[in-house]
């Protein structure tokens, strides 16, 4: 750009476009805050173990979460995740105790990386199922998932009649052994699901970014009509979102079951929330075609070093709900007035020009 | 004629919205106890003019003055409190509930704390209904009535505001002449009681008759204002059209191919009977521009919508270069050769939180895509600067969201995004449509160009001028059918104007016939 055009522009968009770079760079100032904030008054935040553990839980919510954003940026929720991490940890923490009685005599056991890919199957299945429902049977994903979200629920309680699924060591003639790993294994130093979370995290923002299903993710979220005028397989690109939501929250059942050595049916109550609340708190748009794969994340450790933050300053439980759910409206509050500035921005400058 | 006094007054008012300036410094009067008309094309800016006048749309710019206040309009109520009542050109009713519900909703008649009084309001209801000759009885649903007689309702509400200002926007476009004659006959009452009304219809002859006041509009500009009695059509029409003849790209001479596309009997039931498109067959050779002129509701974009593949339920054959298209659903339609630029730019055709580039190459990503999934980000780069560079899209950055260019600008990025699907078969639903008159020479002359180029294209348009000038060969549909189909040559306004009405009259004929 050339400096006369510069100084032309500089006038009309100046004082309003720093509130803008403000208000875009919102994620990152409030995760700036919050750390600053718990390395003064939280002692022992910055200790390389707090770090470890927190980012640990983080983890959790931000696969969660990533799997929402595509979600939420079609325009529609996912509920049912909470219930799919209880069911798939169920299903693993139960290949892994007692295999599949064949009815013969015979019972089959799987080693660790077969449960995990017939964990993570179930969890795209059910993603598939809410999928179906949303594009089949016209129904509203709220619905849907809501639906789906009590029937995992259910079939996670039945499947041990309540009961927590024990002591997974596995046994070494079975050769089952090794699912601990997950939850408590390290690579260079560190965790695994943290790994885990890098490589599926950039998977998915590479998707965003560089793979035509994920320009269709936005498009459809952005003008569903137009998206199916332009010859996009509406259906499908839903579809897909839904079952990427129902293996991310495979992936956590797997990770938490493997962390505890256990599987408990209420495992994963409400995580669905905290994911939604991850993915607003970084940009996404509850009305579709807004969001990042970045942002969702940072947003997830957002939530995540409150939580923990609080805990370790002694805050009361019930105090670090109120704290939370404040964060979370200001945070679309935020987004809202930011959306309105940059329109007005524009269309001042189509006024004058027009 | 005594002169009236003004009641409301639009003073330097500018409407924009995303990408279109609507309205340009328009000032208008208003006058007591006579009918102003307002005339002018498809989007020149008379709906979003009266919209803001009923506190629907806020200004960007200017004042607006009643009896010499300065007032302003935060919502439609605000304005029904100084007496402003307007019939939408869409119906605005509730249709899951009562004929009286919906005209008394928000100013229900209670019995204090006992509740709605729906004994009265049926009763006030059909006073109203009565003085319009309806014929309706108020506890019918809305959702049950035909489409003339809900319009009939939205004009009873409107009268029972008891309004000072009540804005009319095309009531008459579903109603037969005998309910006209009896809207004329209730428009003369109010007018005797001091009412203004403001009146737009495309009808001219309408105008005529009942007009006191009349305000031509074009590209949101007013370009004329005079008394009705010291006027005639002609004059209307110069106004509508304006001096500056539009830019027409010459045509080019070249030979047409075989046949591009056939579309062989397309139905398209209509939900409350009927059919939007009526056994409709039509077929365009290659490097030929067909131009379909018909009024609003005649099906012409309906039956682009059953060609692209976006109604289910249609029936019918379609042919691109020949062979049959059996697949209904639209991705298989485009990669078949099919395209459809959609009349709706905003809901249909944009994605308006993606970027210029994004929106450009949206229905044909497949064409960048490396190893089965990666999209080649060069190879894309150089795909948009050069749709850019055909189109002479003015986009200062690619990436830039789509919605802050102008409306032409935004049009010619659907063009784009059309195209680079290589499509052998263009449907472009009113291509012209709420653009500047720069950019409209531009879209006319890629049309010109890709004919030259072979392709067939299918236009559709509700103005005359364009039609004549842009298409090698003409159909008129009106009421779903194609009424006539005629060569450039042979084709003269009057003929299309007549053709373009024979569906709606034998239609009307029908209506009477039923009531009779």
């Amino acid at each position: 750009m050339t400096t006369a055009t510069a100084t032309e522009k500089a006038p009309a968009a100046d004082g309003g476009s720093i509130l803008l770079t403000l208000m875009k760079l919102r994620t990152f100032i409030a995760l700036f805050a919050v750390i600053a904030f718990f390395s003064v008054f939280a002692p022992n935040f910055l200790s390389a173990a707090n770090i470890i553990l927190m980012s640990k839980h983080v983890a959790l919510n931000a696969f969660l979460a990533m799997g929402m954003t595509f979600v939420i940026i079609t325009g529609g929720i996912d509920l049912s995740v909470g219930s799919i991490v209880g069911l798939c940890g169920m299903v693993a923490g139960g290949l892994i105790l007692n295999g599949i009685d064949l009815q013969i005599g015979y019972t089959m056991y799987f080693n660790v990386v077969e449960v995990c890919l017939i964990t993570l199957f179930v969890g795209v299945v059910i993603g598939a199922v809410n999928g179906l429902l949303i594009t089949r049977l016209n129904v509203a994903p709220f619905i849907a998932t809501l639906g789906t979200l009590y029937v995992a629920r259910g079939f996670a309680l039945l499947s041990s009649d309540g009961q927590t699924f024990p002591n997974l060591v596995g046994k070494p003639e079975l050769a089952t052994t090794g699912f601990g790993f997950l939850g408590s294994g390290r690579i260079v130093g560190l965790p695994v699901s943290i790994w885990i979370l890098i490589v599926v995290a950039l998977a998915a923002a590479y998707v965003a970014k560089y793979v035509p299903i994920g320009r269709q993710i936005f498009a459809v979220g952005g003008n569903e009509r137009a998206a199916r005028m332009s010859g996009i397989r509406v259906d499908r690109v839903k579809m897909f979102v839904y079952m990427f939501s129902g293996f991310c929250a495979a992936i956590v059942g797997i990770v938490i079951s493997s962390e505890l050595m256990a599987s408990h049916p209420a495992t994963g109550n409400s995580f669905e929330l905290n994911a939604i609340a991850a993915a607003v708190l970084g940009g996404t748009s509850m009305s579709g075609g807004r969001g990042t794969i970045g942002g969702t994340i940072i947003g997830a450790f957002v939530i995540g070093i409150l939580s923990d933050g609080l805990v370790m300053m002694g805050v009361s439980s019930f105090w670090q709900m109120v704290i939370k759910g404040i964060v979370i409206i200001v945070a679309v509050v935020v987004d809202q007035a930011q959306r309105r500035l940059q329109q007005q921005v524009t269309l001042m400058q189509l006024a004058k020009k027009g | 004629m005594a002169a009236h006094d003004t009641i409301l007054k639009l003073d330097d008012v500018t409407k924009v919205y995303s990408g279109i300036v609507a309205v340009k410094h328009a000032s208008l009067e208003l006058k007591r106890g006579a009918v102003n008309v307002l005339v002018g094309e498809n989007g020149a800016g008379k709906s979003t003019l009266m919209r803001m006048i009923a506190g629907v749309e806020k200004p960007s710019l200017g004042r607006i003055l009643i009896d010499g206040r300065e007032v302003e309009f935060n919502s439609p109520a605000d304005a029904q409190k100084h007496g402003i009542g307007m019939v939408f050109q869409e119906l605005n009713l509730f249709g899951n509930l009562s004929v009286a519900e919906n005209i008394f909703a928000t100013r229900e008649i209670t019995r204090g704390i006992r509740g709605i009084d729906h004994k009265a309001q049926v009763e006030k209801a059909n006073h109203f209904l009565d003085k319009l000759d309806a014929g309706i009885s108020a506890e019918t649903m809305v959702e049950d009535l035909p489409i003339g007689q809900q319009q009939l309702v939205e004009i009873a509400k409107a009268i029972s505001l008891d309004t000072r200002i009540l804005i009319l926007d095309e009531p008459t476009s579903a109603l037969s002449a005998a309910e006209v004659d009896i809207l004329f006959k209730v428009i003369g009452e109010l007018k005797a009681h001091g009412v203004a009304i403001v009146y737009i219809s495309h009808r001219l002859e309408e105008l005529m008759r009942i007009g006191d006041y009349i305000t031509v509009l074009r590209d949101g500009q007013i370009t004329g204002q005079a008394m009705v009695r010291d006027i005639d059509t002609k004059w209307i029409v110069r106004s509508m059209i304006g001096s500056d003849a539009k830019d027409f790209a010459k045509s080019v001479d070249h030979k047409l191919g075989a046949e591009a596309f056939r579309a062989e009997d397309i139905c398209l039931p209509r939900k409350t009977g009927g059919f939007a498109v009526d056994h409709l067959s039509i077929s365009v050779k290659a490097g030929e521009v067909l131009g379909i002129y018909g009024l609003m509701g005649a099906g012409r974009s309906e039956f682009f919508e059953c060609v692209i593949g976006q109604h289910g339920h249609s029936t019918g054959r379609i042919f691109v270069a020949g062979e049959e298209i059996v697949a209904k659903d639209t991705s298989t339609r485009i990669r078949k050769g099919l395209a459809l630029i959609p009349e709706d730019r905003q809901r249909e055709g944009l994605v308006q939180v993606l970027s210029i580039a994004s929106n450009l190459t949206l229905a044909s990503l497949e064409k960048f895509v490396k190893f089965g999934f990666h999209i080649a980000g060069d190879r894309e780069q150089s795909a948009i600067k050069e749709a850019i560079r055909n189109l002479s899209i003015k986009a200062p950055n690619p990436d830039f969201d789509v919605t802050s260019m102008s409306g032409g600008n935004q049009q010619k990025v659907v063009i784009g995004k059309a195209l680079m699907t290589n499509p052998k078969v263009l449907l472009m639903d009113e291509p012209s449509r709420g653009i500047d008159v720069g950019a409209k020479a531009d879209v006319f002359r890629t049309m010109r160009k890709l004919a030259g180029q072979g392709l067939a294209i299918l236009f559709s348009t509700s103005d005359l001028e364009e039609v004549m000038a842009l298409s090698d060969r003409i159909a008129v549909m009106s009421n779903g059918k194609v009424t006539t189909i005629l060569d450039r040559a042979d084709a003269t306004e009057e003929l299309i104007v007549k053709a373009a009405s024979e569906g709606h009259k034998s239609a009307e004929h029908k209506i009477i016939g039923e009531l009779a």
